[in-house]
């Protein structure tokens, strides 16, 4: 049983123009088993949460605190973070030239275990969660990202995602650029690994398609660099119905 | 001699000759002497009677003679320390692969100097249909100027390795140059990691059609060290191909690398294809890097024509992925390091090799740069 606090959380980007606030007081609780969806306008700040709680040097945290397990995610380094549980599946992967997946997920899984897999036991579990996610067993072969399609890329933090196991993770518009197809298989991966680890989720995205195929139990509406209506999984449906105007006209007056 | 009448439009070398005295004493501002720190190289600029010879072990492919026994090469020097180490040298390492000669085990040699200074000729022949691979390890602890001449035979296949390891302190001048007959393919890979002034000329003539042509280097320059390489591509022949792939990484208090690819694509050579690239990978502050492709198109009749040059830092947006992966920095930075050089490594000619290639890039960096990793992908995609 995982719990990620985030209270009263506010983030910084220096800009030429100084620095500029983009959280706004962010507070949540994710806990095991539990899916939030954090939904909101191009801009409100959803993905720079994602990132902050992953420790992304490019933001600085001015004021309130992130903790899980009641360990300071704060202090710690970004690889500490991922060792500690928490994983982001990135909206755009990075490309990696010359690192293969096969020597990259060993390598990670490696790190976050603590102890290097059998080399036996890892090939089968390594092709196994490939085969899971419809992925070519060369996939392996080449390097991390580069030249992977929309759905490669997310099939690719999908499988990381099942390797690494963490207690809490957040996925950051893994639908966004996906065809239907993509997308289901991609859903399927996450539902899998949710069952599997009934680890905590927190699901940041634009559009509700994706919350046909993973279904929330909590939903966010997120505005303007904070969380302006919490609710559950109706909340999705009048999203779908009515657009952000609502809250961003509630917010602003 | 050859002088060009009209001013220079193309970056092929302006002076071709044997005699020394065709070539003035560089003073730094000619172009191709530009970046080099000329007034360090002065005592290769005239003939230095305490010079010694450059030999090495003989037998199987290879032979130490006289430098008047040496075979005749339509080769000439193109700077002034190459004619003064031509004329200089006292003996001539001979390495031949007879034709249709196919010989599996790489062909090492390592090439020694008699003196604190030595001038160097070594000539690296391979018959038609023959294939073979050659690693040549120069010196570490002496100066050398010198020469490398390489011929192609007509079909045949020849990987060259030419590898400057071991402290940074020797001057190291070497022009190498490959002319490639018809259907021929030549690779040869430069590793530069040690040597305190390194100057490369590698070149590349065509002698028939359908030749083709692959230049890889990998260079650590670190503080204090200069490392240059300078390369031309004479494209004169039709139908031929030229791929370069040069990359280095800096670190250090005043490093300085220097890349120059000139690519030269004359009327006569339609249907080529011709590729450059250069990239450099800048480990701190320290570091200085140039850069400099040229591409110079007489016909358009092509199939293609390339060339990419970058120089840059840590991608930190890299880093940052890999560790929110669980991966420690130290590891991290290693990982991207390996996969920097990467595509030059995997040219590299056999295993044990690649392997002490990356293990002193490792060691230069201060990483554990494993090696055998390409064999679990395979195993993973198998």
């Amino acid at each position: 049983m995982s719990t990620l606090v985030i209270d009263d959380l506010h983030a910084s980007v220096s800009t030429d123009a100084g620095p500029r606030e983009i959280l706004r007081g962010v507070t949540l609780t994710v806990e095991s088993g539990s899916t939030h969806a954090v939904m909101g306008p191009n801009g409100s700040g959803k993905s720079t949460l994602a990132y902050v709680i992953a420790g992304h040097p490019k933001y600085v945290v001015t004021r309130g605190s992130i903790t899980l397990d009641g360990e300071d995610v704060l202090a710690m380094a970004v690889d500490e973070r991922a060792r500690a549980g928490l994983f982001l599946a990135m909206q755009y992967p990075v490309e990696v030239p010359g690192v293969s997946v096969s020597n990259f997920l060993r390598t990670s899984a490696t790190a976050v275990r603590g102890e290097a897999p059998k080399l036996r036991l890892w090939i089968k579990e390594l092709k196994e969660a490939m085969s899971a996610l419809q992925m070519d067993p060369t996939f392996a072969e080449r390097n991390v990202n580069e030249g992977f399609s929309g759905g490669e890329k997310k099939r690719h933090e999908i499988l990381q995602l099942s390797l690494l196991k963490p207690k809490i993770a957040i996925l950051d518009e893994t639908d966004s650029g996906l065809d239907v197809d993509a997308l289901r298989v991609v859903s399927e991966g996450f539902n899998a690994f949710r069952e599997e680890t009934g680890a905590g989720t927190l699901l940041i995205t634009h559009y509700t398609r994706i919350l046909r195929y993973i279904s929330p139990d909590f939903v966010h509406v997120f505005f303007d660099g904070r969380i302006v209506e919490s609710g559950g999984p109706e909340l999705a449906a009048v999203l779908e119905a009515e657009g952000y105007e609502r809250f961003i006209t509630a917010a602003a007056s | 001699m050859t002088v060009l009448d009209a001013p220079p439009l193309d970056h092929s070398p302006q002076v071709v000759s044997a005699d020394v005295d065709d070539f003035a004493v560089p003073t730094g501002r000619e172009e191709e002497w530009r970046f080099a720190p000329t007034e360090e190289l002065r005592r290769f600029m005239d003939h230095d009677p305490d010079a010694g010879t450059i030999t090495c072990a003989t037998g199987g492919h290879v032979t130490v003679v006289p430098i008047v026994d040496a075979p005749a090469t339509d080769w000439l020097p193109t700077d002034r320390p190459s004619a003064v180490s031509r004329a200089g040298t006292s003996s001539a390492v001979l390495v031949r692969i007879g034709d249709d000669e196919i010989v599996e085990e790489p062909i090492v040699v390592e090439l020694r100097g008699s003196a604190a200074l030595n001038y160097g000729y070594v000539d690296v022949t391979i018959g038609r249909h023959a294939r073979a691979t050659v690693v040549l390890v120069h010196d570490a602890g002496v100066d050398v100027s010198g020469s490398i001449v390489t011929h192609v035979g007509d079909g045949a296949n020849l990987t060259m390795l030419s590898i400057i390891d071991g402290p940074p302190q020797a001057v190291h001048l070497w022009q190498w140059h490959a002319r490639i007959s018809r259907d021929a393919s030549f690779v040869g890979s430069v590793v530069t990691i040690g040597g305190r002034i390194v100057r490369i000329l590698p070149s590349v003539s065509y002698a028939g059609p359908g030749g083709s042509a692959e230049l890889l280097g990998a260079f650590l320059a670190d503080a204090g060290q200069y490392l240059e390489h300078r390369i031309f591509i004479d494209h004169d022949q039709p139908h031929c191909s030229s791929n370069v792939i040069y990359k280095g990484a800096l670190s250090g208090a005043d490093s300085h690398t220097v890349w120059i690819g000139d690519v030269l694509v004359r009327r006569a050579a339609v249907g080529i294809d011709t590729y450059e690239m250069n990239r450099n990978l800048l480990l701190d502050d320290g570091p200085r890097a140039d850069s400099v492709p040229n591409l110079e198109l007489e016909t358009g009749d092509i199939v293609s024509a390339g060339h990419a040059s970058a120089t840059g830092k840590f991608d930190d947006e890299q880093l940052f992925y890999l560790q929110a992966r669980g991966i420690p920095e130290r590891i991290a930075r290693q990982l991207v390091v390996r996969g920097f050089f990467a595509d030059i490594l995997a040219r590299i000619p056999s295993a044990e090799w690649r392997a002490l290639v990356l293990g002193r890039i490792g060691q230069r960096l201060g990483m554990d740069l494993d090696a055998h990793e390409d064999d679990v992908d395979a195993e993973v995609a198998s």
